[in-house]
């Protein structure tokens, strides 16, 4: 009972602290080419990893290309113009991913800069 | 045909240059094909240049023939274009940095004949690595194109034990700098793709037997095997060819004549 | 039958808190390892683009096919009515799920990307010989926990012969899926041999009834208590069979590579010229691991000693390691042909035999997986009553229940 106790003790504790100290960083957002994102941003930030794998799965298993979800796509306008990436603190990717605390892993093996233009552009 | 006239305004020098223009082309080929051609004609004849929202079909079946009579031993012209195609720089440790092509110098023990010639993932119609891959992450484009999905890929290496071409590589190792059109990553297995993002492009060829054609060479045929007309068939059709591990009877979908 | 009451283990303190730091502290070891080849990636283990399987996997197949085999005994009680053995049933059921849990480890730990084992466990190609043994093998564990419960619980005991009978078919189909995760490699000429599968299935019965004995006598002199020599010659003589056994399937499988023509180069450097691997083979698989083990359990002076017996297991293990050292690695080591009849040289080692020197860390994975095991093993004991107060108290020459214990 007493041990109980004092497991939800150090819980409430625990939460406390991480709210008090651990407070992550505001992620940065900063649209350098304004204009319209290819959804609504209220779409783009609640289902944007949906339609990534939508257009992933389609790309990968069916070879269609077309742009409008594609994570090369993402890359090609949300990279900062300072460090050319979508990564790194600022980087519009890794900024609000590390705020939400939500793992982000496409970049351990797609490309985090734009690059030459390689998949078929929307006709 | 539709797509000559297409490919016609096309030079040689801009193949690559212009995707934009390229797409735009390739639509209208497509749409052009389905004004042109009398209901009943399939469209086959512009498979090549399928429209960009259209999914790769199974009245293409991409393949390659390789003629050891013209490919030279030493040169390694067509593994260089791979790797820069596909972006594949070592880490400088040969025995696990990635080889999705790679020449083969071949001896007969008896007369002492030689031959060389690229070996690179076989794009079987029956893949082994397929077969044995337990999450499904090998799997087989319906244009006959082998490939990983490296979403699903968890790194078992069982694909690599099935192979019969030692096609596989295992990344070994954090990757950077990676191409946008081939993602590439530690943990799970890679091969050739058959250079996929430039046949979805309509490219109508791999940086391998690009590379080959520029050395003078033209010892890779790249193409549609499913098209009697394609540059690959007909030169099936003319020379005498083989399919590795012919015993396997993978139905593979590189040919190699002159062995 | 007489009663026999299962005790947990009674060690306290030192004796029991000592031991069980020495495992977890090879257990962390493994995990260090673990963390090591995720972070850096594999190119710091001696496994490459060649060898692609290594020591771990050397490990992790040897304690799932000895897992299989460590439910013999309690097959032996339930299924095949002999009732000398069934107070040892709990402890051979707890001996099977916490192998196969150290072998699975090893498995998982070594993938290039463990953080996706949801993905293995939710996407599926039926066709795929590991896809089918992912349900074998988790078959295996809820079915030998239900006959675990269903033996020691008095309730369910007269159920426990079903259970019994149904672990005793699903893991000599699970063995035969280990093996075949091998044969049905049509590419690689060390395989290609339907005949792996059974194999697999005989070694299992040699491996785990080895392993069995060890742990058994371990748990004895934990425990504190005498070893049961009747009990321990018995188990042998079931053990130098398997052993026996596993000799005929090893020379039933390579008498027919031998035949073939084509698998002469792979067969000769398997046994004869190349280098390591026919050292294994000869010294490891056939001599230590089962001639030496035969001799001294058929001995009249060492036959029924402790030393005997349980020198037999240490051996036959062993020997079983060689086994999958040389079945796993050298089968990878000998090049694949890709134009059969000629010579081949590339870039990328085509044509040549891969070295493989296996790294420490790779070694730490292997014992972690063991560690795991032994650590599983020692919290069952301590938890639940397995470790049986007189063993085999029955009269002491095996005889079957009337009847035998019939599934229902």
């Amino acid at each position: 009972m007493i041990s109980r106790v004092a497991i939800a003790l150090l819980f409430v504790l625990a939460a406390g602290l991480s709210l008090a100290y651990a407070r992550a960083p505001r992620p940065v957002i900063v649209i350098e080419r304004p204009g319209q994102c290819v959804e609504a941003t209220e779409v783009m930030r609640r289902d944007h990893m949906t339609l990534l794998l939508h257009q992933r799965d389609r790309t990968m298993r069916e070879g269609i290309r077309t742009r409008p979800h594609s994570l090369a796509g993402c890359v090609e306008c949300h990279a900062s113009a300072k460090t050319g990436s979508v990564l790194g603190e600022q980087g519009f990717c890794e900024s609000c991913h590390r705020y939400a605390s939500v793992k982000l892993d496409c970049f351990e093996c797609h490309a985090s800069k734009p690059g030459r233009v390689s998949a078929r552009a929307k006709p | 045909m539709p797509r000559l006239q297409a490919r016609a305004r096309l030079g040689p020098g801009e193949a690559v240059s212009d995707p934009e223009r390229r797409g735009f082309l390739a639509t209208a080929a497509a749409a052009l094909a389905g004004v042109v051609i009398a209901p009943g004609i399939r469209l086959i004849e512009i498979a090549g240049a399928r429209a960009p929202e259209e999914a790769a079909s199974a009245r293409v079946r991409w393949g390659m023939l390789i003629d050891t009579a013209k490919c030279a031993s030493g040169c390694t012209e067509c593994v260089k274009a791979c790797n820069e195609e596909n972006g594949l720089h070592g880490a400088g440790r040969p025995r696990t940095d990635a080889q999705w092509i790679r020449k083969i110098d071949l001896k007969d023990p008896r007369t002492g004949r030689q031959h060389s010639a690229p070996v690179m993932c076989q794009h079987c119609a029956e893949p082994p690595c397929v077969d044995v891959c337990p999450t499904g992450a090998s799997f087989k484009r319906a244009d006959g194109i082998v490939l990983v999905d490296k979403h699903t890929c968890i790194g078992c290496r069982y694909c690599v034990m099935a192979c019969p071409y030692k096609a596989r590589s295992f990344i070994h190792e954090n990757l950077s700098e990676q191409k946008p059109a081939v993602p590439r990553g530690k943990g799970t297995v890679e091969g050739c793709t058959l250079c996929v993002h430039k046949v979805d492009r309509g490219d109508g060829t791999t940086a391998c037997a690009q590379a080959c054609k520029a050395a003078g060479h033209e010892a890779i045929v790249f193409g549609d095997l499913n098209d009697p007309q394609s540059a690959v068939s007909r030169r099936l059709r003319e020379i005498p060819s083989i399919h590795l591990r012919a015993d396997l009877r993978l139905d593979t979908g590189v040919r190699y004549s002159g062995i | 039958m007489a009663t026999v009451i299962h005790r947990e283990l009674q060690a306290a303190g030192w004796r029991f808190w000592g031991p069980l730091l020495a495992i977890g502290a090879v257990i962390a070891a493994g995990f260090a390892a673990f963390v090591h080849m995720e972070t850096q990636g594999h190119w710091v283990t001696g496994m490459d683009n060649q060898i692609v399987w290594g020591l771990p996997h050397v490990f992790a197949v040897f304690l799932i096919v000895a897992a299989s085999g460590a439910l013999n005994v309690a097959s032996v009680a339930s299924v095949f009515g002999r009732v000398a053995y069934k107070p040892l049933a709990p402890l051979s059921a707890l001996a099977a799920i916490a192998l196969l849990a150290g072998g699975l480890a090893i498995l998982v730990a070594d993938l290039g990307r463990p953080d996706r084992l949801v993905v293995a466990m939710t996407h599926f190609n039926f066709k795929s010989i590991f896809a089918l043994n992912m349900f074998l093998y988790n078959g295996f564990f809820a079915l030998v926990a239900v006959y675990l419960w269903f033996m020691m619980e008095r309730r369910m005991n007269a159920w426990s012969g079903a259970a019994g009978l149904a672990a005793f078919v699903w893991r000599i189909v699970l063995t035969t899926g280990t093996g075949s995760i091998f044969g049905f490699l049509a590419a690689r000429e060390a395989y290609d041999s339907a005949l792996l599968g059974p194999a697999f299935v005989v070694y299992s019965l040699a491996y785990g009834t080895a392993a069995f004995l060890v742990v058994l006598d371990l748990s004895w002199r934990w425990a504190g208590r005498a070893a049961h020599a009747e009990t321990l010659a018995r188990i042998g003589r079931l053990l130098a069979i398997f052993t026996a056994a596993s000799l005929y399937m090893t020379a039933a499988f390579h008498l027919a590579k031998l035949y073939v023509t084509r698998s002469h180069g792979v067969e000769d450097f398997l046994l004869a010229s190349g280098g390591v691997y026919p050292v294994l083979f000869w010294l490891g698989q056939v001599g230590l691991g089962g001639a030496l083990p035969l001799a001294l359990l058929y001995s009249r002076r060492t036959g029924g000693t402790r030393a005997g017996v349980i020198g037999a297991a240490v051996l036959v293990i062993l020997g079983g390691l060689a086994q999958m050292y040389v079945t796993i690695i050298g089968a990878q080591a000998w090049s694949q042909p890709i134009f059969p009849g000629w010579q081949e040289q590339s870039s990328f080692f085509d044509g040549e035999v891969h070295p493989y020197a296996p790294s420490g860390w790779e070694l730490l994975l292997g014992l972690g997986g063991v560690a795991l095991a032994a650590a599983l093993i020692a919290t069952g004991l301590k938890a639940l009553p397995l470790l049986p107060d007189e063993p085999c108290t029955a009269s002491s020459s095996p005889q079957p229940t009337s009847p035998p214990a019939r599934p229902r």
